[in-house]
């Protein structure tokens, strides 16, 4: 049976750029190849393409599937947003998805060879920043003839990617679209990736970030980080609400494995992570969300450093988002005012914390979509 | 006839130049701000709770923000609006004194209608024993939104014991100016608001 609304089955593309790239860090790489996917058609104007840009642990994978046999297995993460006659519609808009600089879903990163030695880059990989993947996805552009986005749009990292977007190429995107994001990360914020990198970089299976050489990866510590990760991303009320103090056994059994509920979800979605994501990606990747902070050279005067933008804004945020809480999203909405950008604000009651913007809550698609709908060339 | 049936929003237009910055506190659909900014060409800025309205707005082309007004409009920077509009909802804020205050400190000049308790017909409901209900106080007491009831006579001296200037007054009744003692015959008052000792930009 096909779903009219889904894009379908969808295959990967792979982009190749021969000429250097130097990144904010001061290195340099050769050249690079992005991963990316298409849905929808890019019209005669070239007027109505988006790019959609993903978080931590997302890929160019956004819409569709791969296997049919395994529709929701293989489904891409923003699935619920992008399709014909859903609120990103591909009927209207040319959508982009692809995977940053960096990372390990086949585009350049540290799985990668390094030309210089041929051998996986691993822990040698440069540290790259929004900034580098806006370019890199700017080189992108110019290779798909897209001189400007109708919108760049991405929720929490991805969000700091469309706002960077605006700020690097104004005059390449009309309409920026910010969800569950923050112009910078706060303390605590920065505090929960440390945590994370620090649970990667002390597992002995590491070996420096040359783990591939040895035939390993870093599992432990990949699953930790996942797992602090996976706390911060749900709200207390949902967790509550889902686990509760919910007992396996029903009793308390006095042993360290599973007993509450909660440990048993946290174990699985660590263990899932583990798997397939590689522990060099999520390490420069918490890096990327630590130094992002376009108000940095502006003396953290955010509201000066975005007056370069030209784009209009949509910005949204969760009342249960703690990790990236509705006031960082004010933040942006209040310096974007300053600066005398349209902008609308839609602050969305829903209980699933910060992953609710990968959710499809009634007021959230609502007012994304008629954002988008208004927007549609 | 008036657009969009508001009989309102011409005596509103009339008191903003063309290319201003309009916030407008409580926008509902942004029906008015879509008025202003068709007429006037104004860059308008909607505030607005309620999660339907807010999408209603996006529908109308018009830039909302969903803010709780209790939360006052301390992000809002001074002065960065030639005019704050609140439009029949004042009586559905507690924070009266304060959001007044903040509504002048963010704009030139503030904008505000609300029902009018002392209209005659109100009066008339109180002397018989009941709560007034009408066209613009259209709910039971134990159902209304409304939290503060007032009249003009009040709003006055609010007005003139917190400093604030009245700089022009007008009285509706039926959607039609009124003439004689508003406080009477007007069922609804819109008021043009500004700084006592400032100039005014009317």
């Amino acid at each position: 049976m096909t779903d009219p609304n889904s894009v379908g089955l969808v295959v990967p593309q792979t982009a190749r750029f021969d000429q250097e790239i130097r990144l904010k860090s001061g290195a340099c790489l050769p050249g690079f190849e992005l991963v990316f996917e298409t849905y929808g058609q890019l019209n005669a104007a070239r007027s109505n393409a988006v790019l959609v840009c993903h978080a931590l642990s997302g890929s160019h994978h956004v819409a569709g599937y791969y296997d049919a046999q395994q529709k929701k297995k293989t489904l891409g993460w923003w699935d619920n947003l992008v399709g014909p006659g859903k609120p990103l519609d591909t009927n209207k808009f040319f959508v982009v998805g692809v995977n940053n600089l960096g990372g390990c879903y086949g585009s350049t990163g540290p799985r990668s060879i390094n030309p210089e030695t041929g051998k996986p880059y691993g822990a040698d990989f440069p540290l790259v920043t929004v900034e580098d993947w806006v370019e890199a996805q700017a080189r992108l552009a110019d290779r798909l003839g897209i001189g400007t986005w109708a919108a760049v749009i991405g929720g929490s990292l991805g969000g700091m990617q469309a706002l960077q977007w605006t700020l690097a190429y104004p005059e390449r995107v009309r309409h920026g679209i910010v969800i569950a994001s923050a112009p910078r990360l706060s303390a605590q914020n920065i505090a929960f990736n440390e945590v994370a990198r620090q649970a990667i970089l002390s597992d002995p299976d590491f070996h420096g970030g040359h783990y591939y050489e040895h035939g390993v990866v870093p599992r432990n510590g990949l699953r930790l980080a996942r797992m602090v990760g996976h706390i911060t991303y749900l709200s207390d009320d949902q967790m509550a609400e889902k686990f509760g103090r919910q007992l396996r056994h029903g009793e308390h059994r006095f042993h360290y494995d599973v007993e509450f509920e909660i440990e048993s979800y946290l174990r699985y979605q660590g263990d899932k992570f583990a798997e397939f994501f590689d522990a060099n990606t999520y390490l420069l990747t918490t890096k990327a969300l630590d130094y992002f902070d376009p108000a940095f050279d502006y003396g953290g005067d955010l509201r000066a450093a975005l007056a370069r933008a030209r784009a209009d804004f949509f910005v949204a945020s969760f009342t249960t988002d703690w990790r990236f809480s509705p006031e960082r999203s004010r933040e942006i909405v209040y310096a974007l005012l300053h600066n005398g950008r349209k902008v609308s604000y839609a602050e969305i009651d829903c209980d699933a914390g910060h992953d609710s913007f990968l959710l499809d809550a009634p007021h959230y698609h609502a007012a994304l979509g008629a954002y988008l709908e208004g927007i549609a060339p | 006839m008036t657009l969009y049936g508001r009989f309102d929003f011409d005596h509103i237009a009339r008191w903003i130049q063309p290319g201003e910055r309009v916030l407008d506190l409580g926008c509902g659909d942004g029906t008015l701000l879509k008025f202003l900014q068709q007429g006037k060409g104004i860059h308008g800025y909607g505030v607005e709770l309620d999660p339907d309205n807010v999408t209603a707005c996006i529908r109308n082309g018009v830039n909302v923000l969903q803010f709780d007004l209790e939360r006052g409009l301390q992000g809002f920077e001074d002065d960065s609006f030639d005019h704050v509009i609140m439009s029949l909802s004042l009586q559905t804020v507690r924070h009266t004194v304060p959001l007044l205050k903040e509504m002048l400190r963010v704009g030139h000049e503030a904008v505000v209608s609300f029902p009018n308790f002392g209209y005659q017909p109100h009066r008339e409901a109180i002397a018989a024993g009941r709560m007034p209900v009408s066209k613009h106080l259209p709910y039971q007491w134990y159902d209304s939104p409304n939290v503060r009831f007032f009249t003009i006579a009040d709003f006055d001296a609010l007005c003139a014991e917190q400093g604030i200037q009245v700089r022009e007054l007008l009285a509706f009744a039926n959607g039609q100016p009124v003439a004689g003692d508003p406080n009477l015959k007007g069922e609804v008052a819109l008021y043009r608001l500004g700084r006592q000792g400032a100039a005014s930009g009317g």
